[in-house]
């Protein structure tokens, strides 16, 4: 029971952090039904300020948890930053071009700022501090689950709710769902749409910088290739729980970080990637919107 | 006629592109392995290592009276480049090869080489098929194979560590299972310990906590890894970060600086495989001494094993009087020579003679090889 409540605990932490990264695919999905294959670079782009961030800051003299936060806020802020400027140079000048020509383009994107981040830091694995500070629980539950874990929920937590108040009772939510609901619709009875893709750009890329600060302090490690793997992890997630829905993208991360980490535990961790994969076929056969998705209507 | 012409003119043009092989008037030694990528700290010693050679041995009259030419080819580590790497190091007329760094990387360019006729030497390759299959005579190594080192680690777990359960994870790489794959068969053959996990993880994955829960549930006493050191240090960290008592013991894919760089404090304690300690021979020392002059640091891993493999190539080279490939591999089969890792020639599988490996333990940031 005890092993079973380890993992349970251990597929969860990372289910939350696919979910985190899931948003920020589902949210652009639901809005221009664009797949953005460079938000793992965000996510990357992320943990790498927070990492520069962290360098200049011990040098100055600052401690552990102020180090945190100013580390994350400055991610965010850039991570916002790039997102933003992604959406206006990639995406927008397509925006009514077929739809595989922006796909292209995220590819690009994605491929474009992994190397750049490659020449600008290094191809080397660097060592990220370990900035939430690990406190000593009393056993057995030491071993369960440690201050890290538990800061990563509390702070993936949080932060949904914090989004889905956001995207329930305010103004610029009220526009997103407008605009999800019908683009050319929202545009008529006068909500700047151009401004809210825009605004959903940044609101995804600050999700993704939180994931990538938190998994970078959780590794203790950040390299220019992280990106990729979280991406194909968070995609898979959000195709699974529906994509363009944001509860989906929630529930397909925790599924899929409990089936990762329970197949690795009681069959194979060879399997890990097996299972995860497997059960995506399984419910896209079962449901092909996903777990929460909902069929789109033809609009006639 | 026109045509006649232009056919004449086309084979013309194809004899040209023949023709520099012929004309060749220097020494030509193909260096391939990972120079970009992150894997580079493996490759970029070994490559300093034959310019710091060649620069030395022109300087001295170069080899049978020509200089030595460095053919520098970068396959970043992957099997897909290195074959295509491999093509290149042939068409321009490499006489020898010095590499290729990783396991996989070689498997995929050796048969190239072999069609090609041209000898072969890695300082790194541990892989033990690619001697002991025999299916390529051109193939040379100055680093002991993984079943030694495999052999060394478990036998270190069994007598100084103690153990009797042993828990055995690997990346899935060529070089990582084959290393996972011959503890297994050496502590199963031994039949004083039990092999209670035997598991491969993901490479690049963002958590391994469920399988080092699960090495906790069986109680290993050992963990051996066969990989590289990024899966290492995520393992350690976690491991520290779960309180387990298990040892860490691994390869020497792991025993590289970068190890302890990122893993900082979780590093202090694990144990791993590496070439021995070559500081009291002393062309090592001379070596070591050439590499701070010129570069300013430390040389890195596997720099003794390419210098000594590219000492070695020349030298065959000399002893045998031409570049021809029957002559060059007999030279390295029969003639000594004195390297940083001593005084070495090769086997008939083209393993070298009197390398051999230890074991070495991080200690306060330091590897400390354990008596």
């Amino acid at each position: 029971m005890e092993y079973f409540i380890e993992l349970f605990l251990g597929g969860l932490t990372r289910g939350s952090i696919y979910a985190l990264i899931a948003l920020g695919y589902t949210m652009v999905y639901g809005i221009i039904q664009l797949i953005n294959f460079a938000h793992g670079e965000i996510y990357m782009i992320g943990a790498f300020v927070a990492y520069i961030v962290c360098g200049v800051l011990t040098i100055y003299g600052f401690h552990g948890v102020s180090i945190l936060i100013i580390a994350g806020l400055l991610a965010i802020v850039y991570s916002c930053a790039y997102g933003y400027t992604l959406e206006k140079v990639a995406y927008r000048p397509l925006r009514n071009a077929p739809r595989l020509a922006p796909l292209i383009s995220a590819i690009g994107m994605s491929i474009f700022l992994q190397n750049y981040v490659l020449l600008a830091q290094t191809s080397d694995f660097l060592p990220f501090p370990s900035l939430i500070p690990n406190f000593a629980f009393m056993e057995p539950i030491a071993h369960i689950i440690g201050s890290p874990e538990l800061v990563i929920l509390v702070t993936t937590l949080v932060t949904m709710i914090l989004l889905t108040l956001l995207i329930r009772y305010t103004k610029i939510g009220k526009a997103m769902r407008a605009t999800q609901q019908d683009m050319s619709m929202a545009r008529l009875v006068g909500i700047n749409v151009d401004r809210v893709i825009s605004m959903t750009f940044v609101i995804g890329s600050a999700l993704a910088a939180i994931g990538g600060v938190l998994v970078a302090s959780y590794i203790g490690q950040v390299n220019f290739y992280i990106g990729f793997i979280a991406g194909v992890k968070a995609f898979t997630a959000a195709v699974l729980g529906g994509i363009g829905s944001v509860p989906g993208a929630v529930i397909g991360g925790l599924v899929l970080g409990l089936t990762e980490s329970f197949a690795a535990g009681y069959i194979s961790s060879d399997y890990e990637d097996v299972f995860a994969f497997g059960l995506l076929v399984l419910i896209l056969i079962l449901r092909p919107s996903g777990i929460m998705g909902r069929t789109t209507k033809q609009k006639v | 006629m026109k045509r006649f012409t232009l056919l004449m003119a086309a084979l013309v043009a194809v004899a040209g592109l023949a023709s520099p092989v012929l004309a060749a008037d220097t020494i030509k030694l193909g260096v391939a392995g990972p120079h970009s990528g992150d894997l580079a700290p493996y490759g970029i010693p070994t490559m300093r290592a034959a310019q710091l050679v060649v620069k030395k041995i022109n300087a001295a009259g170069g080899v049978l009276g020509k200089q030595v030419e460095l053919l520098i080819q970068d396959d970043q580590c992957k099997p897909e480049i290195a074959t295509n790497t491999a093509t290149k190091l042939v068409t321009e007329g490499a006489n020898v090869v010095l590499g290729h760094i990783c396991s996989g990387a070689t498997k995929a360019a050796l048969g190239i080489y072999n069609d090609a006729k041209i000898p072969v030497m890695s300082p790194s390759a541990t892989n033990p098929g690619l001697t002991q299959s025999g299916d390529y005579p051109n193939f040379f190594r100055t680093i002991a194979s993984d079943d030694m080192q495999a052999k060394l680690a478990v036998d270190f777990a069994i007598n100084k560590l103690g153990a009797k359960k042993i828990a055995i994870l690997h990346d899935k790489g060529d070089y990582g299972k084959g290393f996972a794959e011959f503890a297994k068969k050496f502590a199963d053959e031994s039949g004083k310990v039990k092999v209670v996990l035997f598991e491969g993880i993901t490479p690049g994955a963002m958590d391994y906590s469920s399988i080092i829960q699960k090495v906790r549930r069986e109680n290993a006493d050992v963990l051996i890894f066969g990989g590289y050191h990024p899966e290492a240090s995520k393992l350690v960290a976690q491991m520290k970060r779960k309180r387990l008592k298990t040892a860490f013991l691994s390869d020497d894919g792991v025993k590289d600086a970068s190890f302890v760089k990122v893993a900082g404090k979780d590093a202090d304690g694990a144990y791993m495989t590496g070439p021995r300690d070559l500081s009291t021979i002393p062309l090592n020392a001379a070596a070591t001494a050439e590499y701070k002059a010129a570069y300013g640091e430390d040389p890195g891993a596997f720099f003794q094993e390419g210098y000594s493999a590219a000492l070695a190539l020349l030298n065959a080279i000399q002893k045998a009087g031409s570049t021809d490939y029957a002559a060059v591999t007999k030279a390295l089969r029969t003639e000594y020579v004195d390297t940083p890792v001593g005084r070495i020639k090769f086997d008939a599988r083209g393993d070298a003679e009197g390398v051999g490996f230890s074991v070495y333990q991080v200690q306060k940031g330091k590897f400390v090889e354990i008596k």
